[in-house]
């Protein structure tokens, strides 16, 4: 008990951490308080590229007249579900695929890391445009394509977590009590793994984050009139000179969410002292 | 290192990453199956006949059976042939070997931009901990980390291209038409480097052997970068070559964004098009720089740390 108030003590006290939590704060309430805006999908032609600081719309408006404030905080829904279901899809699959190359060896293990040897293989903006290009573009094919592609560092480090405990007493008293595989790796093994996980796993928010972005960008993620900030980027870049807010503050909030994210988990893996490496090879 | 020992390795090491090609291959083979759409219908456009797209089927192997499809395939990649473009119609394999330079010059000047200003950057901050220049570098690094390299191609082409008017936004030609896609692309690694160099340096800062080179008498400057920075050197050196590898694959975003006409613009126009060929080729050419790179960095290792060195090649006499 004591040890988990100075761990709460400590997570609280974490600059980073501090940080991370105030911007996500931010996002968080901006989503709250939007209905009272405009509609992020309602169009004014009246209104079309109105500058930053104009009366009503604060970041101004696109070229439909949409305003910018609200598309962005709408945006923001789209990037944190995609970021929070990516990360946890390539989390169960890493997790999963690193317990049982650790736990089990030999065979089992060589099949699995020659896998993941080749996923790594891929450069995975290019393996994404093609998944999304291939199938139907949309926010589900890119949540589940990030996912899919994104696990094999985080099957990496679990392997090598499984290596360093696998041979301690607990596991091997748990194994001479003749527990099940099952239970000895999801009861004795996975509880002491927890922290390089959290700490992967928040780091992989912003990763899919980023990639979303890309994708939308690229117009293979999220599809229009859907906000996403990738692709108010650049539906944006045709106005550069004459509305350079179109692809600025989406961009800034890009920026901010991955940061948010990035200062989170390596807060806390200061904190939780996680290794950086990925086990031995 | 013994030389015979060196080249046995590297042999070794190539060996180990036939597999991981193959399977590369057929992953990529594998999603070109399924993918729904037909490569036929868009090659032909919107007028067509049955005859016409039936030979054009045949011709192009895609009546034959999925494994016999896959042999065939793998057949002519293992023998030099790549096949020609769906839509140019050009060797795929002439057009790649022409992109690559652009993509070689572009990933240089990247890293070089890269790994100059972020280690100099790194150390400067570590040796002026706790000052506003070192917070300042720290959110530089931790901007560059955060913006996505298409924003920040973006804003360059906005604010020096079009505002200032110093360089060419976009385009390819001389030099002047390298610095701006050189910077967006390279502006993550700087920031990644200069965070792992001021780590290691506030790290080795005090450490008893910096302070016997500085009794020597050894200058300020020798100490730094002589003593202090050859123990970040394998860190260092696994972001350059991981980061120019990726460059060498593609810099998809930034390649289009600057209509830089290299291997990631071209990888990323067969994609939208289908053009299956040019894919297959594009990314047997990325797996193999993919393993390429995964030696070379092994080398450097061995190279750079004499541990490393030791249980790499067995080589006792270190």
């Amino acid at each position: 008990m004591n040890k988990q108030a100075s761990l709460r003590q400590n997570i609280i006290r974490n600059t980073s951490v501090q940080i991370g939590f105030c911007i996500m704060f931010v996002f968080i309430v901006a989503m709250i308080l939007s209905p009272i805006l405009q509609s992020p999908l309602m169009q004014s032609l009246g209104n079309r590229l109105l500058p930053f600081n104009s009366p009503q719309h604060i970041l101004g408006t696109d070229h439909f007249g949409r305003d910018i404030l609200s598309r962005i905080i709408a945006g923001a829904f789209v990037s944190l579900r995609v970021g929070i279901l990516a990360s946890s899809i390539s989390m169960i699959i890493g997790v999963l695929l690193g317990l049982l190359s650790g736990y089990f060896g030999g065979k089992v293990d060589m099949l699995i890391m020659r896998f993941t040897d080749i996923m790594m293989a891929f450069p995975v903006l290019l393996f994404l445009i093609a998944i999304s290009a291939t199938f139907n573009p949309g926010i589900d094919t890119a949540l589940f394509a990030i996912g899919c592609v994104s696990w094999p560092p985080m099957a990496r480090l679990m392997r090598g977590q499984v290596l360093s405990i696998r041979s301690k007493e607990f596991v091997q008293s748990a194994n001479a009590m003749g527990y099940s595989h099952f239970r000895v790796v999801f009861h004795h093994i996975l509880p002491n793994c927890i922290a390089p996980i959290i700490v992967t796993f928040t780091l992989g928010i912003s990763g899919a984050i980023m990639a979303e972005s890309s994708l939308s960008f690229l117009g293979l993620g999220v599809q229009p009139p859907t906000p996403s900030w990738g692709a108010m980027i650049n539906e944006g870049k045709d106005f550069l000179r004459v509305a350079p807010s179109l692809s600025l503050f989406p961009g800034f909030a890009i920026a901010l969410t991955v940061l948010a994210f990035n200062l989170i988990g390596e807060g806390l893996r200061d904190i939780l002292d996680v290794k950086q490496s990925e086990g031995n090879k | 290192m013994g030389f015979s020992s060196v080249i046995s390795f590297i042999v070794k090491r190539l060996l180990q990453g036939i597999p991981v090609i193959i399977g590369v291959l057929t992953i990529s083979f594998l999603l070109m199956t399924v993918a729904p759409g037909d490569p036929v219908l868009a090659m032909v456009g919107d007028y067509y006949d049955e005859a016409t797209l039936e030979s054009l089927r045949e011709e192009l192997g895609l009546n034959e059976s999925l494994p016999m499809q896959y042999v065939q395939f793998m057949g002519k990649i293992f023998s030099g042939d790549f096949g020609k473009s769906f839509m140019t119609d050009r060797s795929v394999m002439s057009d790649l070997l022409q992109k690559i330079p652009f993509t070689l010059q572009l990933a240089f000047s990247a890293m070089l931009l890269a790994t100059i200003f972020g280690v100099l950057l790194g150390i400067f901050s570590a040796l002026k901990k706790g000052s506003i220049w070192d917070r300042l570098t720290i959110i530089i690094s931790l901007s560059g980390i955060s913006a996505p390299v298409f924003w920040i191609a973006l804003l360059l082409i906005l604010w020096v291209g079009v505002h200032l008017q110093w360089l060419p936004p976009t385009g390819y030609g001389g030099l002047s038409f390298l610095v701006l896609p050189a910077i967006a692309l390279g502006t993550r690694s700087m920031a990644m480097l200069a965070r792992t160099s001021r780590a290691f340096m506030l790290d080795v800062l005090n450490e008893d052997y910096m302070r016997t080179a500085r009794a020597k008498g050894l200058s300020e400057t020798k100490v730094i970068f002589k003593h202090g920075l050859r123990n970040a050197l394998i860190p260092l050196i696994t972001i350059v070559a991981m980061d120019f590898g990726s460059y060498l694959s593609g810099a998809v975003l930034t390649e289009s964004i600057f209509g830089w006409p290299g291997v990631g613009r071209f990888a990323l126009n067969a994609i939208m098009k289908r053009d299956f060929p040019v894919i297959q080729g594009t990314v047997l050419f990325m797996a193999v720089i993919f393993v390429f790179i995964n030696i070379i960095v092994d080398i450097l290792y061995a190279w750079t740390d004499p541990r490393v060195r030791r249980s790499l090649l067995g080589d006792k006499h270190e």
